[in-house]
């Protein structure tokens, strides 16, 4: 019973969606504003039954209830409650409902925000946003309706695949999708704006909490995802270039870029028709990346629930959004007041420069993600683009991006002092060369690449306390050189300001732990029982190997010691082979042991008769740098949120009752 | 999207996770059946990509091999390089490639030996060429076309000052006046 409401909730919504996206523009023909507010309660609407929707499916699943399809391709009784919620977005079905939830989520969000966004921009931003939730939804139910019974009910379903069954697919999935698809709320804004022909600082400011909120919570996500892959795996890689990954990415650097332009829209009503462009483009990229996951079009190895009708109608989705989007630009972007101009050397020049490397670095991922597809299409070669083509043109388009973030922060408004930043920069500038040469001097004839990497991450750091340091100095008159007034006035400071300095302090702090990884170590061996393993300055000793049973699962462990070259104890560490033999699949459990940032990893290969294993053991230095990196940056997002000129408001309580005789006349 | 590492990953592969849904169940159970069977013949024993036996014992050399591996893919696997692949494939390429280094070849003559066998499509890193032209010239593109396009907008002149209507100019005044 509860699986048909929330079946038929789903319809309801997609009923409602259309309410909603349809109703503004009636009203806007019109000119009843009443009509034109259905689009809130239709908003809040289609989320509620959205939501409940997926609390039907999610009960399915505790439940087991292996009468529905979905159910039974992914669950099983043994299988732990966590991940009996969890699979619930672990299949394709679920996911969708997840995407479209959240869509809602922040269509819901914006009906009930309480801003000082103007009403009209306000529905039409609502109504572009139920034009795709409509969309999605038809999606879900004409091709992959989690809903579906299937008769006779098995006794027993197929259960999740045991690498889902992990705490990563419990957090990093939703963290994703509310970074990806929040990216459909600057979507919607921007084409609400093109719709209206107004884009000016208040629409800027309208846009830029939602960015950063998508932005936050989509560089969480990637995060969460990178450090799943790394332990989850096998062999310690944090970073593939893989197709799926790519599209993950993409969104994520247009985002940034959206998020410096939108400042400079905000500060300087300069870059206006292209901060729209990069709105299109950056929920355009999220279509693209729910496209290459769905349709398995690129070979991936995360490539799981592929099946081309359902390839096509996303491809129609996307054809419809960004072609559509994209005339819309064409047709009215003329049209659209051009803002005012800047000089190079100024704070706004910086971020013009910071998006030119931004969107080029974007444009280079989307081009080695998308060509061989392209040149097999058109002429029949075969080529591959991997890791080594990504890391040959990303870095050279990174480093000058890097070089600017501090840098641009340094400089004024509308027209900056070159000598004076540089100047102000200094100590960044002295601390990136001592941290590099030391780096260099430490690790002598090892890679080129790494005590460069380390002092670029030790000048972005630098960098973001000289930037609140010099604030709260104060400049020209007010300068001043007691450390308390110093202190009242950085605690004085605006929280984007913080948040700012936290965010590149963040990029940082992950360039030092992506650096660090060239001189990542690792060892091989086959060994038995008081046999060791050496890599980098520690090593593992085999203690034993055992069995050990989970809840669904069996375990052949192997317990290890791990040592330091002088042959201190370290800890301990375990590393295991897990059988689920509901699937009938071996997973690798590697072993982490945590020393202050680095890792020691140790991951367990064949396991013979005779008792002897092969072990791989892996010593990765400062590696968890790389996720704190971008948990800060992800905090300064946030933090900037809470800037009292950010801040998107708790949803209203009561809406203040007008008095009915108001009827403005027209 | 969601970061699932494909089955090919974890060495046994289990029943296909979603069996389209038209299909009726009695089929299903059967198809699930042959499946089973198939994947239980096939199944590989867990292993290692580089095993312990086939690391060379000259360490410049392993090092090397090592190199060129991380630079070839593995052709049968969805998107791996052959040093971290565990088929049975990549296995016989990273082995061809050590006896290749043993035999006395450059790092380029053992890639080139390899192409010659298998294709460009074994390459991560692909040629420079006609066919890759556009690939590798996307970064400069990109960037020299956005220097142009900021080039231009800095060389616009800041638009003239809109003159007032006389109604405007009158409600200037009015406003004015009333301070």
């Amino acid at each position: 019973m509860i699986v048909e409401l929330g079946h038929y909730a789903l319809a309801l919504a997609l009923a409602l969606s259309l309410v909603q996206a349809v109703m503004p523009a009636w009203a806007a023909r019109s000119g009843d504003a009443a009509l034109r507010e259905v689009a809130v309660p239709a908003a809040l609407g289609t989320f509620a039954c959205l939501l409940f929707s997926f609390c039907a499916l999610a009960y399915a699943h505790v439940a087991s209830d292996f009468s529905v399809q979905n159910v039974v391709e992914n669950s099983h009784t043994a299988k732990p409650l966590i991940y009996k919620i969890s699979g619930v977005w672990g299949n394709h079905e679920g996911s969708m409902l997840l995407w479209v939830l959240i869509l809602a989520l922040f269509g819901a969000w914006v009906a009930g925000a309480k801003t000082s966004v103007p009403p009209v921009l306000r529905t039409n931003t609502l109504m572009v946003q139920a034009s795709i939730t409509f969309v999605f939804v038809l999606f879900i139910i004409t091709t992959s309706n989690p809903f579906s019974r299937v008769a006779p009910a098995p006794l027993e379903g197929n259960d999740l695949n045991p690498l889902l069954q992990d705490l990563g697919l419990a957090i990093h999935p939703p963290l994703l999708y509310l970074g990806y698809v929040g990216f459909s709320i600057t979507f919607a804004f921007a084409v609400a704006a093109l719709i209206e022909g107004r884009l000016d600082a208040v629409w800027a400011r309208a846009v830029r909490p939602w960015t950063l909120i998508a932005w936050s919570f989509l560089t969480l996500g990637i995060a969460m995802g990178s450090y799943w892959a790394y332990y989850e795996l096998g062999w310690g890689g944090w970073w593939f270039w893989d197709p799926v990954e790519n599209a993950s990415l993409m969104p994520w650097i247009a985002g940034t870029a959206l998020l410096h332009s939108t400042v400079v829209m905000e500060k300087r009503d300069a870059l206006k028709v292209w901060t729209v462009l990069l709105a299109i483009l950056t929920f355009s990229l999220s279509l693209l990346g729910t496209f290459i996951v769905r349709s398995g079009l690129l070979t991936s190895v995360h490539s799981f629930a592929t099946d081309p009708s359902r390839g096509v109608f996303i491809l129609a989705i996307l054809a419809l959004f960004i072609g559509g989007s994209l005339s819309l630009f064409a047709w009215r972007a003329p049209m659209l007041r051009q803002g005012g101009l800047f000089a190079p050397i100024s704070r706004e020049g910086a971020l013009v420069m910071n998006n030119l490397f931004l969107v080029a670095a974007c444009a280079t991922v989307f081009v080695g993600t998308l060509y061989p597809l392209l040149l097999e299409m058109l002429t029949g070669d075969k080529i591959s683009v991997g890791p080594p083509f990504f890391n040959w043109t990303f870095i050279p388009l990174a480093l000058p991006l890097l070089f600017i973030v501090p840098f641009g922060q340094a400089l004024a408004w509308k027209r900056g002092d070159a000598t004076a930043a540089a100047q102000r920069l200094l100590a960044a500038f002295a601390g990136a060369l001592v941290v590099g040469l030391a780096a260099a001097a430490y690790a002598w004839g090892g890679p080129v690449m790494a005590p460069i990497g380390l002092g670029v991450g030790a000048y972005l750091i630098i960098g973001s306390v000289l930037e609140i340091w010099a604030r709260a100095r104060g400049y020209g008159q007010s300068r001043t050189r007691d450390l308390g007034t110093t202190w009242r006035r950085a605690i004085g400071l605006p929280r984007s300001a913080w948040g700012t300095a936290l965010a590149h302090a963040g990029v940082g702090v992950a360039v030092l732990g992506i650096a660090a990884q060239a001189w990542s170590t690792e060892g091989l061996g086959t060994i038995r029982p008081g046999g060791q393993v050496a890599a980098g300055p520690y090593i593992a000793v085999l203690d034993r190997v055992g069995p050990k049973k989970g809840e669904n699962f069996e375990e052949t462990a192997a317990f290890l010691t791990l040592r330091n070259r002088a042959g201190d104890v370290i800890g301990t560490v375990e590393t295991g082979k897990r059988f689920y033999p509901s699937r009938r699949m071996t997973v690798t459990e590697a072993g982490l042991k945590t020393v202050g940032v680095s890792q020691i990893y140790a991951s367990l290969g064949e396991v013979m008769p005779d008792g002897a294993i092969g072990l791989r053991l892996y010593h990765k230095p400062l590696v968890l740098l790389i996720w704190i990196g971008a948990l800060i940056m992800a905090a300064g997002g946030g933090l900037s949120l809470t800037d009292r000129r950010m801040r998107v408001g708790a949803p209203v309580k009561a809406r203040a009752k007008l008095p009915p005789a108001a009827v403005p006349a027209e | 999207m969601t970061r699932l590492p494909h089955p090919a990953r974890t060495r046994a592969e289990g029943p296909g996770p979603h069996a389209p849904s038209t299909t009726a169940a009695a089929t299903r159970r059967l198809r699930r059946g042959v499946v089973l069977a198939l994947v239980l013949a096939l199944a590989p024993a867990p292993v290692f990509a580089v095993q312990p036996d086939e690391v060379l014992k000259d360490p410049a050399m392993e090092t090397r091999a090592r190199q060129i591996s991380e630079g070839l893919r593995c052709l049968v696997c969805q998107n791996q390089s052959i040093d971290d692949s565990d088929a049975p494939l990549a296995k016989d390429l990273r082995v061809l490639v050590r006896e290749r280094l043993k035999e006395g070849d450059s790092n380029t003559q053992v890639v080139d030996y390899v192409v010659a066998r298998y294709g460009e499509f074994v390459l991560l890193r692909p040629t420079f060429g006609w066919h890759t032209l556009l690939l590798w010239l996307s970064p400069l593109l990109a960037v020299s076309l956005g220097a142009f396009g900021i080039w231009r907008l800095s060389r616009r002149k800041p638009p003239k000052a809109e003159r007032l209507s006389e109604a405007e100019a009158a409600e200037v005044e009015a406003l004015l006046k009333r301070r």
